[in-house]
């Protein structure tokens, strides 16, 4: 039966080549249900993301619901159900970055990138994120791309930041 | 035996027995919420707590198994008091609007408030949960849901399909298909098991009286309503019978009463069913038999939930199933057909009401297949519980009601139509026509009940034996026919993977998609009753034996269907009217319809029929909202903050005192 998902699902033969690879990872994990977490883990890092196609093909070869699939993939914030951005924008929301302005930093992003919390743009560039707290609270208001971060951030500043990437 | 003390009084009982049944067996009740005895036990509510000595936190009794020496109590005020604040903080997300929901009276939080004596609510919370999902079956109105996950466990360990499961987290935390989609792209088989356990308004079936009410006020249309046999055992428990109590001509009555022009019994068709289902299985055993091209084992097609199932999850197995529409289409197609020409009314006019003990009955008659040049079969399917609501709503004093007959000539039946409403009902009708078709005689069994197959096992075998057979039928002698018979999702999936590995011993199947069969399908009484199904079962079973004509074969009104209209059983006439096709679904179609980054913002925003209040999609609210809680959170810390820095201002004040 697992050919047959693979045809059904995939839109073209590099998305069949993933779930393919997807495949051969529950294959390794005997398709065993405690490995659900590491084969979804695994999944992403294939893939991407977890869409409801990949959550269905999952749930087709390990004979889950898609339901409690979607139920694991949603509970931790790691897994991704959307397509991610080439960078991570992570603005610190902690008690420090907050009461400093980090909450204008992300109303100001917002309008830069054109997009909510939790979206990526359109041309796949960036994901937009805030972070708990990442532990620079001298540098507030701080906010992360990918490895870097930014201290002390100015609204006017995100301009030319963004424009560095 | 374990030895332990509630509220000071000693009990005894068996070892792995919970707390909260220790605690009914000494007579002390511990109010819960989310715990049904045997069903769910997973102990999300805590309404149950209770205190245990030498225990730092009140333990949930529903989830915390009795040890020896054990001192329980749960009567404390610390326990009262939790229990209060627990009730709170179950409503502080809950819509209140009790006095305009369908289960107001007969919900089970509300009935808690009162037992837990709760005249408050302090907690003011946004809500976290605010959409309603409408199906043609089942509606979900989330901002009810209480997370008990009863209806998770009806449909993922009971049911065994697992459309329902909880999504996202904490307070975001709903319970949904896969990604928050609406029930009716989600592969659901509407069973409605889960609306049966929701303990709320969350989970019910759509509303199909506003139709009917029209239907009953107009006076150009002809309303025909029709009860199927599970309803007259079950719909007096709306009325304050105990379950079992057999109401039929009661039921009769009322129906006539809400003002329907003809009232018809689905028991009637139900014979017409055994007639069609039983020569389609004399075909199919004699083409077996003579080693010609056939399809065994048949499986019974008279529960829409179960043959939603097989078309979702083995839709290479269809052609096993048999062909005939279930009994209440039948009756629908004979009224519009074979009646209305029979008495001269149009058709066009005519409006079929089914009461029925289903909810997967409310999508069946949806069916492309089910409709003749655009004219439906069935027009509207209430369920036993609608029928009770309405019945309320027109002032109709139940009780005290004379009982009525069914009209003619769709409401004469015989025993074997009664037991289509129990697991094994249908398969023992139909048996008692075949061998009485193929030898001539009744089935060899005391009181006509075919004993392997009575009973609420999960699975059940029987084997029938041909001896001594009619002329025409000599190929059949000696020849021995093995059947299965199955209630629920959970036992259909075992017999059809045997079917699908080529494994399977029988002949014959008969399939219901609720446990139990129809007594406990997804639209009858909400029960208390732990014993309920039996009750039912038992007062079908007397509704069978309490009947002069106890044979499909032998209703003389079914004859006369066959000699004036049809022809005979499987004729051609009989396949157009009575017979249908079955659709190849699979489990993909939601994929196709919706696009795979779909997020639960936008699938709420999109899907939901009634738009909420406040539009979770709307990207102001989004924007302010999480800005609003993220405000509240910090606000608490610093509240937590500053009550520390008090603490240690205080600790330091006490230390420099003593110092002096």
């Amino acid at each position: 039966m697992g050919k047959d998902i693979l045809k059904m699902l995939a839109a073209d033969e590099e998305e069949e080549q993933k779930l393919e690879q997807i495949s051969n990872v529950i294959d390794l994990y005997g398709g065993k249900r405690d490995s659900l977490i590491q084969i979804l883990h695994l999944a992403q890092e294939i893939y991407g993301y977890l869409p409801l196609k990949v959550q269905k093909f999952i749930s087709e070869k390990m004979d889950i619901p898609v339901a409690e699939i979607s139920g694991v993939v949603t509970f931790y914030s790691f897994f991704a159900t959307k397509p991610r951005g080439e960078h991570t924008i992570r603005v610190c929301m902690g008690t420090a970055c907050y009461v400093r302005g980090g909450k204008k930093l992300i109303e100001r992003l917002q309008d830069l990138l054109g997009i909510e919390l939790g979206d990526t743009t359109p041309d796949r560039k960036f994901s937009f994120e805030i972070a708990r707290c990442i532990g620079a609270c001298g540098l507030a208001p701080a906010m992360m791309i990918d490895e870097k971060v930014y201290k002390q951030v100015n609204p006017n500043q995100l301009e030319s930041i963004l424009a560095r990437y | 035996m374990v030895h332990l003390t509630i509220n000071q009084k000693p009990v005894s009982v068996p070892e792995g027995t919970t707390i909260i049944e220790a605690a009914k067996q000494c007579g002390v009740h511990i109010p819960s919420l989310c715990y049904m005895k045997d069903i769910h036990k997973f102990g999300s509510c805590r309404i149950c707590s209770v205190e245990v000595e030498g225990a730092k936190t009140l333990m949930a009794s529903c989830m915390t198994e009795v040890r020896e020496d054990m001192a329980v109590q749960t009567n404390t005020q610390r326990v009262r008091n939790a229990r209060k604040v627990l009730y709170e903080l179950l409503l502080s997300d809950h819509s209140k609007n009790c006095l305009s929901c369908s289960r107001n009276q007969s919900c089970e939080l509300q009935k808690l408030g009162e037992t837990l004596g709760v005249t408050e609510t302090r907690f003011k919370t946004d809500s976290s949960r605010q959409s309603i999902d409408t199906s043609v079956s089942i509606t979900r109105d989330l901002s009810k849901c209480i997370l008990c996950r009863r209806c998770v466990t009806a449909c993922n360990q009971i049911q065994g399909v697992g459309v329902l499961n909880a999504q996202k987290r904490g307070f975001d935390t709903m319970i949904a298909p896969a990604m928050g989609l609406p029930v009716s792209e989600a592969n659901c088989t509407f069973c409605g098991q889960c609306t049966v356990v929701c303990p709320v308004g969350a989970l019910r079936e759509t509303d199909s009286t506003a139709r009917v009410w029209q239907a009953l006020n107009d006076p150009e249309t002809r309303v025909v309503i029709q009860a199927a046999p599970a309803v007259r055992v079950a719909l007096g428990e709306l009325f304050g019978y105990p379950p079992g109590t057999s109401v039929t001509g009661k039921m009769a009555a009322a129906m006539r009463a809400l003002g329907a022009d003809d009232v018809f019994d689905t028991d009637w068709s139900a014979d017409l069913t055994i007639m069609e289902e039983g020569t389609e299985f004399l075909g199919r055993l004699t083409r077996y038999i003579n080693r010609e091209a056939t399809v065994l084992p048949m499986i019974t097609s008279c529960s829409p939930g179960w043959i939603k199932y097989i078309e979702h999850y083995y839709p290479e197995q269809t052609a096993h199933l048999s062909s005939c529409k279930s009994p209440h289409m039948m009756l629908g197609a004979m009224a519009k057909t074979y009646y209305a020409e029979k008495s001269g009314i149009d058709p066009e006019k005519m409006f079929v009401v089914s009461v029925m003990p289903c909810t997967a009955k409310k999508f069946e008659i949806t069916r492309e297949e089910m409709k003749r040049n655009g004219i439906a079969d069935v027009d509207a399917v209430i369920t036993t519980r609608e029928l009770g609501a309405m019945i309320r709503q027109a002032g109709i004093d139940f009780c005290a009601l004379e009982e009525e007959g069914f009209d003619e000539p769709l409401g004469m039946s015989t025993g074997a139509a009664d037991i289509f409403g129990l697991t094994g009902g249908v398969m023992e009708a139909a048996l008692r026509t075949v061998y009485a078709i193929v030898c001539g005689r009744n089935l060899p069994f005391e009181n006509l009940h075919v004993t392997p197959i009575v009973g609420l096992d999960r699975v059940k075998e029987a084997t029938l034996r041909f001896e001594n057979v009619l002329p025409a039928y000599r190929e059949f002698e000696g020849r021995e026919v093995r059947i299965g018979v199955t209630s629920g999702l959970a036992g259909a999936k075992q017999l059809v993977e045997q079917i699908a590995h080529g494994t399977s011993p029988y002949h014959f199947i008969e399939i219901m998609g609720c446990p139990g069969g129809c007594i406990t399908g997804g639209g009858q009484p909400r029960s208390e009753d732990p014993k309920v199904r039996e009750k039912r079962l038992s007062a079908l079973y007397s509704e069978d034996e309490g009947k002069q004509i106890r044979q499909s074969h032998e209703n003389p009104s079914i004859q006369a269907l066959y000699a004036e209209y049809l022809g005979g059983p499987g004729s051609k006439k009989a396949h157009e009217l009575l017979h249908t096709k079955y659709v190849k679904r699979g489990t993909f179609e939601f994929l196709t319809e919706i696009p795979a980054e779909k997020s639960f913002k936008a699938a709420q925003e999109t899907r939901g029929q009634h738009k909420p209040q406040r539009l979770m999609g709307d990207i102001e609210t989004v924007r302010v909202k999480t800005l609003e809680q993220e405000n509240e959170r910090l606000r608490d810390e610093l509240a937590e903050m500053k009550e520390t820095t008090d603490i240690y201002k205080q600790v330091i004040s006490d230390y420099t005192g003593k110092g002096k």
